[in-house]
């Protein structure tokens, strides 16, 4: 109720009129839509036509997802179902393909009780990144990350477990003789004989030793045989082996490329060219077609080790140039800054430059191990079973012989969810490398 | 033999395989498997089932070596071919055996080095095409788009059969079987050229084989059979002759359900010279007595193998044709067992 | 105590090679070498005793043999009855082709997609992203093959284009999209079409020329001239003009529907086109990355700085953002056309003759000859990576900041 008088002609509000709504427009999800989807004519026109693809997108694909067929034993029989259900010109998916073949996709052709294996070597492989990746977690983890790359062997290859600890001696024999020949030879000859003793025993007594032990005390897994990988395990086991075993030859091929010493540089610098100038296909032609050119008369080893091979040359040189990426960045005052303390070379790149250029470079190597692991799908043209070589192999089998798109959009799928989240892992680093720097 | 620098130490887990010497024989005996090369997927030919385990009729044809050699039709390791690595993968010795529906031509056989040793399958190469498009015969085909698989013998019988009858067509070629499939259902090609029976295969697995003809001509001879590396005479002695004991058990009739008791002794004296139970055939192959009761108990005789595998009962539904006993008007026609 | 003097002579002995850091480099650099060369005489020792056990030589004489197989894109003549020279070069342009038809689309669509993806349009951006993780994250093995797929299963087959088949040409008659491909008018050059061809050369000329006229007129004066406008008028009008005086030396023909297929006309077949289209698309998900990246990488002050001059915004874009932006793109650019080239190799996906198919695939297949097959075939390649890297090096150095 107002108390003012009448003949007074000041007028002074002493209440407020209760506050309006916005207008309909300025608001909620209109206010929104309007400011995202409608602001101008172009910016609506784009709207419309993004509307429009993604209307025709899902019109054509939703009823196969829809009608897909999951429970039956062969593609005439997910014909029948389909006709059963929804009539016999309705576009319907037959993912029983998948139900029935998941397994063969992922692990291959790996015997079904040991299916745990893989997962844990996944598993394994994981546990070592931690401490590569996360620096909050504790510098001693590393050594078990070294040792990691022997237990996935144990795990995925099974056989005597004898053989990879015999191998893994090796390193320790390594360091054992540096350490010995160091107080007597010098500096040079302890390298030396650090590289020449394991070898030796690599060559001449590790065999021996491992056959001994395992004659004497039988210890291992059921033995898997290369051939029997397949599926999304042999496209792991590719990419994650490449990039692990490639990552020591890219570190020196870096190195040798930002090395002053002309033959090294030029070395160096021509090894990447040409790896990285012809396409992994071709390298992978080489492997199964020319590699036994190119060993002594009679050498012969299986398909996979020759591709393994082949993809870690193919990765230290990516992986060369994004370690030399890092190094670049690394301001030059670090540089100078170990020479002033009179490192030499190799302290120097140890102890300073390498742990900083590789931290930088971790994104860059996330990026090339996704375009690795995408790459391994080239196999399928030397005849390795990889998910898409499977796939063809189940096309082959009378049950399945003409199912086409399921087993791609499976495929597809789990590629891009390892694939994603790797990325996202990758800019998540990118982002927190540079919240750090500034 | 371990001669890989570096390797050494991976050779003791199994990863590198042995050489090839010159017999072949001992380093399979030594391995206790033959490796056997078969297609990457071919269906009823080679394909692996739900379990992995390979299956066809090219593979019956590994295991009966195997059979013969080990005694066990089962130790064998497959390995999948693609057309390209294939001669490769022979030559190098990284398999014993290529069993991949590969055509014996002079080029292949004297120029390429392999040496075949029989044919397991009479094919030939065919067209098919829709029934809608009113075809005949191939030389109607003037203009036509023609859907073939690369890298094999069809692409060359298919430009000479062009030149010969003076008419164009447009090659589309493809790389596997399943994507031909696609393609030519799809209608991106008016035919589809390939062995005839990897067409008949392929249009039984049709959603409607029906309104698909098989054309009638046959444009090329395409004998399929094995091969091993040219130089080892006795390893190809081996394979030559298990292929003829299943041709020879078939005619002989000697089946998987009565070889162990024709095994005992007839009185059929190529029977008894077969199975071991008179003469010394096996012996001088290098290899048991029973050799043949081994491969024809494990894997059944040569009509067996063709209608478990590709016979009319199973989908891909091959008749035999050429493929019959000679007695039959067929082709096939193994040399006797003296 | 005696003063330092001068360090004393010393005579050189044999374990300053080692000790010594003036003669240390050289000592590994002569070791390095020497190490390399042990282990290529090794390999090659290794190859030709391998050679001689299978009784083959190493011989690029098949080359001159005749071929036996037919290519369907060939852009120079080529039938059966050539040599296997004459298919790897019929490969080798085929792969060319697609190689630029593929970096180029990949620009435009990068382009396109990278600056969609900074709209404020919520659903634009979004379904830019969609797009470009989708690319990213699945190998491009499968995109091929899936387009391939698609492109023959979505279109119209030829027989549709009959009476009543329900498909019918574009653009009057003459464009058929088939799932066999693309059927295209072909130019036919008459006489004095080469008079065209030379004034339209000239006028292409003349339009870079007025380009670079006004630049300097723009830097010199500040005033602008209507580049773009000229530049189109310079484009047609010449041309169009000799065109009917030389009373219409090129005609088209049009495709036209017989027997299987269309005749006449270009055929862009459609394993051409499913290969540049997902070459194009996956590698164009990467550049609209970089793209997005290198304007980003433009600070925000730039733009503000160029709107307190009073340009508008599209100036703004071509005169301020882009120059700096373009610093920020070439290199990795550089580097997704050699992907992009090195790609397109996977054409043995979808049965495109490309030079790995037909050098690499069908005629080490027929000959046996793997070895000197793959040294040509990767020669070939790197050659091509090496040319276009330093194609793109000269661009990108006069794109540089030139700092002084």
């Amino acid at each position: 109720m107002s108390t003012q008088s009448g003949n007074d002609l000041s007028y002074v509000r002493t209440e407020m009129i209760p506050e309006k709504e916005p207008p309909l427009a300025e608001t909620g999800i209109i206010k929104w839509v309007r400011e995202n989807l409608f602001a101008g004519w172009m910016n609506s026109l784009l709207t419309l036509v993004s509307l429009y693809v993604i209307w025709f997108i899902v019109s054509h694909i939703f009823p196969w997802f829809a009608n897909s067929i999951w429970d039956a034993g062969s593609l005439t029989e997910c014909r029948e179902v389909r006709d059963a259900r929804f009539g016999s010109d309705v576009s319907s998916a037959c993912f029983a393909v998948i139900s029935d073949r998941w397994q063969q996709l992922i692990f291959g052709f790996y015997p079904s009780s040991g299916y745990w294996r893989p997962l844990a070597a996944l598993l394994v492989f994981l546990a070592a990144l931690y401490p590569v990746l996360f620096s909050e977690a504790p510098r001693k983890l590393l050594l078990l990350s070294a040792a990691d790359p022997f237990v996935m062997f144990m795990l995925l290859w099974g056989g005597s477990i004898w053989g990879p600890i015999a191998v893994a001696v090796g390193f320790g024999v390594g360091i054992a003789s540096y350490r010995i020949a160091l107080p007597i030879v010098g500096n040079l000859f302890a390298i030396i004989a650090s590289v020449v003793v394991p070898v030796l025993y690599w060559l001449f007594l590790s065999g021996v030793i491992a056959s001994a032990l395992s004659s004497v005390l039988p210890i291992g897994l059921p033995f898997v045989e290369s051939k029997d990988f397949g599926g999304f395990t042999l496209s792991f086991i590719i990419g994650i082996s490449g990039i692990i075993l490639s990552l020591p030859l890219g570190i020196l091929l870096a190195l040798g490329r930002q090395s002053d010493m002309l033959i090294i540089n030029k070395i160096s610098v021509a090894f990447i060219e040409v790896i990285r100038g012809v396409p992994l296909i071709v390298w992978l032609f080489t492997a199964s077609l020319l590699l036994n050119y190119f060993l002594p008369p009679g050498t012969n080893f299986d398909l996979m080790l020759r591709v393994i091979i082949m993809v870690t040359l193919f990765s230290a040189a990516y992986i060369a140039e994004v370690v030399r990426g890092g190094l670049a960045a690394l301001p030059r005052g670090q540089y100078e800054a170990a020479d002033s303390l009179g490192l030499d070379y190799w302290k120097a790149m140890r102890l300073i430059i390498l742990p900083q250029a590789l931290k930088i470079s971790i994104p860059g190597i996330v990026n090339t191990f996704i375009g690795l692991f995408k790459d391994t799908t080239l196999v399928v043209f030397i005849g390795l079973l990889d998910p898409i070589g499977l796939s063809n192999a189940i096309r082959a089998s009378t049950d399945w012989n003409g199912v086409y798109w399921e087993l791609f959009v499976f495929i597809g799928l789990l590629f891009f969810i390892c694939c994603f989240s790797m990325g996202r892992y990758s800019l998540y680093l990118e982002k927190k490398l540079q919240r750090e720097h500034r | 033999m371990k001669k890989t620098v570096l390797f050494g130490a991976m050779a003791v887990a199994g990863l590198a395989a042995g050489a090839a010497s010159a017999a072949t024989l001992d380093d399979v005996r030594a391995a206790g498997t033959l490796r056997c090369g078969v297609s990457t997927g071919l269906p009823g030919f080679a394909a692996p089932d739900a379990n992995g385990v390979w299956e066809g009729f090219d593979v019956a044809v590994c295991r009966a070596v195997a059979a013969a050699v080990l005694g066990d039709a089962n130790a064998v390791d497959f390995s999948p071919l693609t057309t390209q690595v294939r001669f490769t993968a022979l030559a190098s010795g990284e398999i014993d055996l290529l069993a991949r529906n590969t055509t014996w031509t002079f080029s292949r056989d004297v120029d390429l080095k392999n040496e075949f040793v029989g044919v397991n399958y009479y094919d030939g190469q065919g067209f098919m095409a829709r029934r809608d498009l009113g075809v005949t015969s191939a030389k109607e085909l003037d203009g036509a788009t023609v859907c073939i698989q690369t890298g094999t013998t069809t692409e060359l019988n298919l430009a000479d059969f062009f030149r010969t009858n003076n008419i164009s067509y447009e090659p589309v070629p493809i790389e596997t079987n399943a994507e031909a499939q696609q393609q030519y259902l799809a209608g991106a090609c008016d035919v589809y050229t390939t062995d005839a029976s990897g067409l008949a295969a392929t249009r039984a697995t049709f959603e409607n084989p029906g309104d698909h003809v098989i054309l009638p001509e046959i444009i090329s001879k395409e004998p399929l059979g094995p091969l091993v590396r040219h130089g080892d005479q006795d390893w190809g002695d081996i394979v030559r002759w298990t292929l003829n004991g299943l041709i020879a058990a078939e005619e002989l009739g000697i089946t998987s359900a009565n070889v162990a008791e024709l095994a005992a002794g007839t009185n059929n004296p190529e029977i008894n010279r077969m199975l071991g139970s008179e003469g010394e055939l096996g012996a001088m192959l290098g290899l048991d007595a029973d050799w043949l009761v081994n491969v024809i108990g494990s894997v059944g005789n040569y009509g067996e193998i063709f209608e478990a595998n590709i016979g009319e009962s199973t989908p891909i539904g091959l008749a035999r044709g050429l493929n019959a006993q000679w007695t039959d008007g067929g082709l096939l026609y193994s040399p006797p067992f003296r | 105590m005696t003063m330092p003097s001068e360090a004393p002579k010393e005579a050189f002995r044999l374990s300053q090679l080692i000790y010594d850091t003036r003669y240390r480099s050289m000592t590994i650099q002569i070791f390095a070498m020497v190490a390399l060369m042990l282990m290529l005489s090794w390999l090659i020792s290794n190859t030709i005793q391998n050679l001689q056990a299978l009784g083959k030589d190493f011989d690029f004489g098949f080359l001159s043999q005749p071929a036996g197989y037919d290519i369907n894109q060939r852009l120079v003549e080529y039938s059966s009855q050539s040599t296997h020279g004459r298919a790897a070069l019929v490969g080798i342009l085929n792969t060319i082709l697609v190689a630029f038809m593929g970096c180029a689309l990949a620009t435009v669509v990068g382009v396109f997609v990278g600056v969609l993806r900074l709209s404020k349009n919520w659903i634009v951006s979004r379904l830019m992203a969609v797009y470009v993780e989708g690319f990213r994250n699945v190998p491009l093995l499968l995109w091929i093959i899936a387009i391939f797929a698609v492109m023959s299963e979505s279109m119209p087959q030829p027989r549709a284009f009959r009476e009543g088949g329900g498909a019918s040409m574009l653009f009057g008659e003459s464009v058929a999209v088939t799932n066999r491909g693309v059927y295209i008018p072909a130019p036919v050059w008459g006489a004095g079409s080469s008079i065209l061809i030379a004034v339209f050369v000239l006028s292409i000329i003349a339009i870079i020329a007025f380009r670079r006229y006004a630049a300097k007129r723009q830097e010199a004066t500040g005033d602008i001239l209507p580049v773009f406008w000229i530049s189109v008028g310079l484009f047609f009008i010449p041309s169009v003009l000799f065109y009917f005086i030389l009373g219409r030396p090129v005609s088209l023909e049009y495709p036209e529907l017989g027997g299987f297929n269309f005749g006449g006309g270009i055929h862009l077949r459609n394993s051409l086109i499913a290969l540049w289209l997902a070459l194009s698309l996956y590698t164009g998900a990467f550049i609209a990355e970089i793209v997005r990246a290198g304007i980003l990488a433009v600070s925000k002050g730039q733009t503000e700085a160029a709107f307190a001059l009073g340009l508008r915004p599209n100036r703004t874009m071509s005169l301020i953002i882009l120059p700096q932006a373009l610093r920020v793109i070439i290199p990795p650019l550089i580097s997704q056309y050699l992907n992009l080239t090195k790609n397109s190799s996977l054409a043995i996906a979808v049965g495109y003759m490309d030079v790995r198919s037909t050098l690499g695939g069908i005629t080490i297949n027929q000959t046996g000859r793997e070895l000197e097959g793959m040294l040509l075939l990767g020669l070939f390649y790197l050659l091509l990576s090496l040319f276009i890297s330093w194609v793109m090096n000269i661009y990108n150095n006069s794109k540089k900041l030139k700092e002084r």
